[in-house]
């Protein structure tokens, strides 16, 4: 499960949270260390996490908290809003546009996942009744093009490509036409994988991005990202203005904490999480279900609400 | 490293706010390693290593610290292995394995490149049956350095591939045969059984052959890889470590930890998607990037 490792430690400093009776701030400061350490480990961005804990140690601190009948559980209330607050609190859907065709982009680093994810959304979206298309828009990794196709015929959608010698921006813009034409309403655009300071090919996306207005530029993300994930979100979300991400390849032992920093950075939701290699391996994301997932705590909450 | 020229500013910005060593100048500079994907364990490990140093040369002033830390950290990319390709005498064998989209094939192409450059003959086993249009990925490789592929159509059993390619590199009496794996994550226990019986194929046809065991990570990656670097070195006794993408921002720290747990080394760097991207693992260039600000 994503998370499981944070999940375990964080519920292991609440057990001794509320075992205690009363706390005092170094009872709260040592157990916020705990946290940090848990949330550093599962790879969430450092100053992602000094923030989390400052805003959770300050609310803890008060006097409300510290001298309530249950203190320990107060602060593992405290903990499980401000989780929310850092996940997102509702599951965000694809923005269909009112005059199809809805234009999704795919963008992010190299192997992250999109040429695979874009298959898997066109599949999700055809069992939905939709009519999806795939475009072809990286002409630079090798067999690229091949490798769209051949999703595109396990999933009997169409795949719209005029090869590698043709400018990414002119094949956007001729799939599109090509979707009007043929009754495409979705249009799936697959593009390279590149470097954020990769300013040239940024520009390509930039260039792609004015010339057909998609609806839905998505952030696909590997969950088993490191620290750099904050760098990454942010410079393609500055650059292109991002409306959600993909985090794919949950189904390794993943810590999962670029989810956390790639939302606390750009403040845009994860829409969609990749668990596995085949195509119906996509699952749309509930933020609110995972922080009390992480925190272990769907019967703590209840009890702590009716207190 | 190509984009990361020289000097560790950030360190080097740090040094300069604060003449003495405290408390609060180290907790800065855990921050720093912290930051560049060290992760907490091997970050405590280092400070203690860097805490005993300090006080035993009785350092106080932190412009010394610097050297120190770089010292301390050589020390964990250090390992007892040699680090450079076991490949001869011929024939040699590099097997090359590694979870999804971590830069395999593309290491493989490059690999190829820089072996046929230096005369050898070299010959590729696509023995990523399962992903789309993997084995045409590796045949356009094939034909940018001309280097012939050996491959069966998608689906088909990536053991019999390798026993296939096998047999060609003794017929045409091929230097280094370098076999590309599908993309596998560690904690499938179906997926790494696999590589077992590709190891049993390889110890039945080629035991003649030097055996290298490439495992490549992807530096973007945080404290997953320690997981991924353990399970494949239990599969399948890995001899070296093939570090791709740090032509990016992030700094691959994670490696630190790896190579001092597990002693294996870091025998290739990845620095972008060309066939001449490939490096030889240089530590203190190395530590010099992930001490530098981006
Ligand atoms: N296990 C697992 N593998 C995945 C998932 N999503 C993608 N992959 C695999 O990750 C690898 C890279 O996927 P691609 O779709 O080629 O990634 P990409 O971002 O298009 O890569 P480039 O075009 O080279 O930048 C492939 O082996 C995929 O099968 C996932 O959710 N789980
Ligand atoms: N910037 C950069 N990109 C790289 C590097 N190495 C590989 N890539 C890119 O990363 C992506 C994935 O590379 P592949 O070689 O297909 O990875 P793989 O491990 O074979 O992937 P699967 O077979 O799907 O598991 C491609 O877009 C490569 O061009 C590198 O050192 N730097
Ligand atoms: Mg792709
Ligand atoms: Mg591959």
């Amino acid at each position: 499960m994503i998370f499981e490792g944070l999940a375990e430690k964080l519920q292991n400093t609440f057990k001794k949270l509320k075992g205690k009776g009363k706390l005092s701030e170094k009872d709260v400061k040592a157990a916020m260390r705990e946290v940090k350490l848990a949330l550093l480990e599962a790879d969430v961005n450092y100053k992602v996490v000094k923030n989390f804990i400052n805003k959770i140690t300050q609310r803890s601190i008060g006097h409300e908290v510290l001298e309530s009948l249950t203190p320990g559980q107060q602060v593992i209330k405290i903990v499980n809003e401000e989780l929310t607050n850092l996940m997102g609190t509702t599951q965000s859907k694809i923005n269909f546009a009112s005059k199809p065709p809805t234009i999704i982009m795919l963008v992010g680093l190299q192997g992250a996942g999109k040429t695979t994810t874009g298959g898997k959304l066109g599949g999700l979206l055809k069992k939905m009744g939709k009519r999806p298309l795939l475009v072809a828009c990286d002409v630079y990794r090798p067999a690229a093009i091949k490798q769209l196709h051949v999703v595109g015929e396990k999933l009997d959608i169409p795949v719209f490509s005029m090869g590698d010698k043709v400018n990414p921006v002119n094949i956007a813009k001729a799939g599109i036409e090509h979707a009007k034409k043929y009754g495409n309403d979705v249009v799936i655009i697959d593009t390279a994988g590149r470097l954020h300071i990769d300013e040239k090919l940024m520009d390509e996306l930039k260039n792609i991005k004015s010339e057909v207005n998609p609806h839905e530029i998505l952030l696909v993300v590997d969950a088993m990202t490191g620290q750099d994930a904050v760098n990454v979100a942010e410079t393609f979300n500055s650059q292109l203005g991002i409306d959600g991400v993909i985090l794919t390849k949950l189904d390794g032992d993943t810590r999962g904490g670029a989810a956390l920093s790639v939302r606390a950075v750009t403040d845009k939701p994860i829409k969609y999480i990749g668990v596995g290699e085949k195509l119906s391996d996509l699952e749309p994301f509930y933020p609110d279900r995972m922080a009390s997932r992480i925190l272990g705590m769907g019967d703590i909450l209840s009890l702590i609400e009716k207190a | 490293l190509k984009t990361r020229q020289g000097i560790t500013e950030k360190i080097d910005t740090l040094l300069k706010s604060y003449k003495k060593i405290d408390e609060e100048f180290l907790e800065e500079l855990e921050e720093i390693l912290i930051m560049s994907d060290v992760g907490m364990d091997t970050t405590l490990k280092i400070m203690d290593k860097l805490r005993e140093k300090i006080n035993d040369r009785k350092i106080s002033e932190t412009s010394e610290v610097k050297e120190v830390l770089k010292e301390v950290m050589i020390e964990f990319l250090t390992t007892s292995k040699d680090s450079s390709l076991n490949i001869s005498p011929s024939p040699a064998i590099i097997l090359v394995i590694g979870v999804n989209g971590v830069g395999k094939t593309t290491s493989i192409g490059k690999i190829a490149y820089n072996l046929k450059s230096q005369g050898k003959k070299v010959l590729l086993a696509a023995g990523d049956t399962f992903r789309a249009a993997a084995i045409d990925q590796l045949k356009v490789w094939g034909e940018r350095i001309g280097v012939n592929v050996v491959h069966q159509s998608e689906g088909s059993d990536p053991g019999a591939v390798v026993f296939d390619a096998i047999q060609a590199a003794k017929a045409r009496k091929i230097d280094v045969l370098i076999c590309d794996t599908a993309g596998r994550l560690h904690n499938k226990k179906n997926l790494m059984n696999e590589l077992s019986k590709i190891f049993k194929i390889i110890d039945r046809e080629y035991p003649e052959a030097k055996r290298e065991v490439l495992l490549v990570l992807d530096a973007t990656t945080g404290q997953n890889a320690i997981q991924q670097a353990k399970t494949f070195k239990e599969a399948a006794n890995i001899t070296g470590i093939v570090l791709t993408k740090l032509d990016g921002t992030a700094k691959g720290g994670v490696i630190l930890g790896i190579t001092s747990e597990l002693d294996v080394p870091v025998k290739l760097i990845g620095i972008g998607e060309g066939k001449e991207d490939l490096q030889p693992f240089e530590p203190e260039e190395f530590i010099e990037a992930l001490l530098s600000e981006n």
